[in-house]
């Protein structure tokens, strides 16, 4: 019986950071981003680097194989692929639906546990469930824990920064809590799901020979995309705003640092 | 530390850079892939049994960044995409109306002329029967060589997101962003292919933590497409040289600004204005209207503008505050900046079009019409010549030499509008190796005639055209308070640029903190501007000593993103990676020459990874 992983990651667009994100409401009667459509996109940070701990994972534990299960924008996904696929060696489980934040965590979570559950050839026991901690459609948190509990996964873990195989076949895991502090725990094995944090894995160089690979299967999947509601259902949306920024711009030379500190203290308590 | 083997591998064509020359080139490629039962029609040839195998590597993060926003008439991109809808493209629109504006100088503080100042007192004592508002006049015609009517408005980062997910979908062409092109490879004059950046190295280039060397992409056909600062096209001009007579001597910094217009603002979507004349005669300014009230509004600084005082920033703003604009711009707010240059020599600049392995497209090719002052719809066109002229010889088997690609591309450009249109062109700008004045007749001349009637001018490298910040100010700033203004700028690590066109009476910017914002602010609200780490510097002083020696040291106050400040003791500037739009504005604006190279300049531009990261421009 083979001892390889089935990992699946659970991970979605988000858009490029680099963007100005202003939220409106849209004809639809929903929030949105402005110029949404024309924004370019990236893989979720968070559930970036679940993508490339699930492959440095699978790269080290013969006969594993990654799953990635991404729902969003159909052409945004295409977009995102271009620069992903260059990374890690995945599967793509394509769904076409929003990714635009405004979406309640379960309708989120039924959709992409469907998805999971139809994967030709998953072995479920062997499965390890990953996604980032707050991440698989930019939501509060909690669709990875619904993801899990509704495939039947008891075995939770989230803003996890390591995971050890040992030689038991069991793994060590450990989960950031307060205090810059972390819980380790270990449990037998798979099935078990993984919310990660930031991991300890630098994003991989863009590897060619690797873009080519994924994208033989990356385009099929993309048509065969299967069409997914993960609107916001009964939720009403008050009011969208982001976070006013303060900026005061200032150039100083030869300020001593002790001066520069109480000028900012002094800001801070302004 | 064992360093890891150079990988390869082999694909049928491969392509370096994303822009509206590829686009064509791939649409019109991936149109005849494929015959009517769906089944391959082109085969390769590295992978028998297999269909063509098609790559193209982009330099930005992503494809559509970093690039301009446009007017076109579009003729090259609607005759192979006749079912081309604007209304299916981001920031699209049918050109609906065209000015074009004389701006006078309100502040009377540019550098004018005498035939300007008079042309000027000629206007403000007729402008009660001009067309003559707010400081500016309309002209009364458009001259249909300029004219963009029944064109397309495009941003050219959403145009070309748009046609990279056509070609996704397709599924028969790969498109890679993100993955620098370092250089050709070049065996006995053929071009084999192409070797992609080092990755994983320090700021030299040398191997550190994660160190990946760049893949060599052998393929039977390079197609080059990487615009006016590509280091492929530069690594074949060095290669191969020019074909006599041609240069690469005349180039533009295009600025701008995607801006969301103030609710009241009375422009209609589809509106192009075009001006002249201010804030010095010799720049260039745009504003386009798109739909949902955005607009793109920036200025063209030549290298024919003969002033070592040329901030472009600082230019763009008094620009966009001239009364005839601020009328239109007042209460906007950035989205986002950029900077671009553009290569404005145009077919007088024209490279070897194709080699045994290789052919280039686009601007780096001298598709640019500067009489027209287009450039997408012919680079867009050469694309889709050679992409037909690849199936001619496919379907042929027959290989990709360069009597070969003569025999197809070669001659499908020259027997094409846009050949003919360029060597109307070719001579229309010399005039202004003269004067602007000239410059502007010369134009006219040679558009109404067709190009039968030129006015002469020679060219010269810019470097050559700048002349030294005492030498332009002799007169007019007394030399000792020149001197001093210069030692205390050093002192306070100020921009000398600003405190000269200060002391010449330029107004200071009202900043309003939403549209007129500090440089250092633009670059935050909306440069967008990231670099990974783990890649060389391609910016690099290559003589320092040239560096030491020089007082103007322009590469500082052009370069767009800030990132290139004066050095220690005011020797070799520093270049911060971070900052870099990548326009390339320094790499022509440095006024040393290179050492043994007397038309390029002692800044070496490469490649590298990262700049801007916005696909609204």
């Amino acid at each position: 019986m083979s001892n390889g992983f089935h990992i699946v990651v659970c991970g979605s667009l988000v858009p490029d950071p680099l963007q100005t994100l202003q939220p409106v409401m849209g004809a639809s009667g929903l929030p949105e981003l402005k110029s949404e459509m024309m924004l370019p996109s990236v893989l979720d940070p968070w559930a970036g680097h679940a993508l490339f701990e699930a492959a440095h994972l699978a790269a080290k534990t013969p006969e594993s194989k990654v799953w990635l299960v991404s729902a969003g924008p159909k052409a945004r996904l295409q977009q995102l692929m271009m620069t992903l696929a260059q990374k890690v060696p995945f599967e793509l489980v394509a769904l076409d639906g929003s990714a635009s934040g405004f979406t309640d965590a379960s309708s989120v979570a039924k959709s992409l546990s469907e998805a999971i559950e139809g994967i030709a050839g998953l072995d479920r026991s062997r499965m390890l469930l990953f996604g980032g901690c707050a991440s698989a459609s930019r939501d509060a948190g909690a669709t990875m824990q619904i993801v899990g509990e509704r495939l039947s996964i008891h075995d939770q873990f989230l803003a996890v920064d390591e995971l050890d195989v040992e030689n038991d076949g069991s793994l060590r895991i450990l989960e950031r809590i307060e205090g810059g502090q972390y819980l380790e725990s270990v449990c037998e094995g798979p099935p078990a799901m993984l919310g990660w944090a930031t991991g300890t894995l630098p994003e991989p160089k863009n590897n060619p020979q690797v873009g080519m690979m994924n994208m033989r299967t990356i385009m099929p999947a993309l048509q065969r995309a299967q069409s997914v509601s993960v609107g916001a259902g009964d939720s009403t949306f008050a009011s969208v705003e982001v976070p006013q920024q303060r900026r005061e711009t200032r150039i100083v030379k030869d300020l001593p640092a002790d001066e520069i500190a109480r000028e900012l203290v002094e800001w801070i308590r302004s | 530390m064992q360093t890891p083997e150079r990988q390869s591998m082999e694909v049928d064509i491969v392509c370096t850079g994303f822009g509206p020359a590829t686009g064509g080139f791939l649409t019109t490629l991936a149109e005849a892939m494929n015959d009517d039962q769906g089944q391959p029609a082109l085969m390769s040839r590295v992978m028998p049994g297999m269909p063509l195998q098609v790559i193209c590597y982009e330099r930005a993060d992503d494809i559509g960044f970093g690039v301009s926003g446009i007017v076109t008439r579009a003729k090259g991109i609607r005759d192979s995409l006749p079912d081309l809808d604007p209304s299916q493209i981001p920031l699209a629109h049918s050109v609906e109306g065209e000015e074009v504006l004389y701006l006078l100088d309100p502040h009377k503080v540019s550098r004018r002329s005498w035939s300007l100042k008079m042309l000027d007192r000629l206007v403000h004592a007729g402008k009660w029967l001009l067309p003559y508002k707010e400081h500016a006049v309309k002209l009364p015609y458009i001259p249909g060589f300029l004219s963009k009517h029944d064109g397309l408005l495009l941003s050219m980062g959403q145009f070309n997101q748009w046609v990279g997910s056509q070609l996704m979908s397709s599924g028969l062409v790969q498109v890679w962003p993100g993955m620098p092109v370092k250089e050709p490879l070049i065996e006995d004059d053929q071009v084999v292919g192409v070797r992609l950046i080092d990755q994983g190295t320090d700021r030299e280039g040398n191997p550190d933590a994660g160190f990946m060397p760049g893949m060599d992409i052998r393929a039977p056909l390079t197609v080059v497409g990487d615009g006016p600062v590509g280091s492929v096209g530069q690594k074949l001009d060095e290669h191969f040289g020019l074909p006599e007579g041609n240069h690469q001597r005349e180039w533009a910094l295009g600025m701008k600004m995607v801006i969301d217009l103030p609710p009241d603002c009375e422009l209609k979507p589809g509106m192009v204005l075009h001006t002249f004349g201010y804030p010095e005669p010799e720049i260039f300014g745009f504003l386009y209207v798109y739909p949902d009230g955005v607009a793109s509004a920036g200025i063209f600084v030549p290298s024919w503008l003969d002033s070592p005082v040329r901030t472009s920033y600082r230019y763009l703003q008094h620009w966009m505050t001239h009364p005839a604009l601020w009328k239109h711009l007042e209460g906007s707010t950035m989205r986002s900046w950029g900077a671009k240059s553009l290569q404005e020599s145009g077919k007088a600049g024209e490279p070897f079009l194709v080699g045994d392995g290789y052919a280039r497209i686009g601007e780096g090719s001298g598709s640019t019409n500067v009489l027209t002052g287009s450039g997408v719809d012919e680079a867009w066109t050469t694309g889709v010549q050679l992409a037909e002229a690849v199936i001619e010889l496919v379907k042929q088997d027959k290989p990709f030499t360069r009597e070969n690609l003569e025999n197809t591309y070669v001659r499908r450009r020259r027997e094409s509008w846009v050949e003919k249109e360029g060597r109307v062109a070719e001579r229309s700008r010399d005039g202004f190796q003269k004067g602007f004045v000239r410059g502007l007749i010369g134009m006219g001349i040679t558009g109404l005639t067709g190009g039968w009637l030129n006015l002469s001018g020679d060219s010269k490298p810019p470097h050559e055209r700048i002349p030294s910040i005492e030498e332009h100010y002799a007169g007019k700033i007394p030399a000792d308070e020149l001197k001093k203004m210069r030692a205390q700028c050093t002192e306070s690590g100020t921009s000398l640029q600003e405190a000269l066109l200060n002391r010449c009476g330029w107004p200071e910017i009202p900043f309003d903190g939403k549209l007129l914002v500090s440089q250092q602010d633009a670059l935050l609200m909306g440069g967008k501007v990231q670099a990974p780490p783990g890649y060389a510097d391609h910016v690099v002083f290559i003589n320092p000593e040239l560096c030491e020696s020089c007082s103007e040291k322009l590469c500082i106050d052009m370069c767009s993103g800030q990132a290139i400040a004066p050095g220690e003791n005011d020797g070799v500037p520093q270049f911060d990676r971070e900052k870099c739009v990548h326009c390339g504005a320094c790499m022509w604006n440095c006024t040393r020459a290179r050492d043994g190279d007397a038309e390029q300049t002692n800044i070496k531009f490469g490649v590298g990874a990262g700049g801007l990261h916005s696909a609204e421009n």
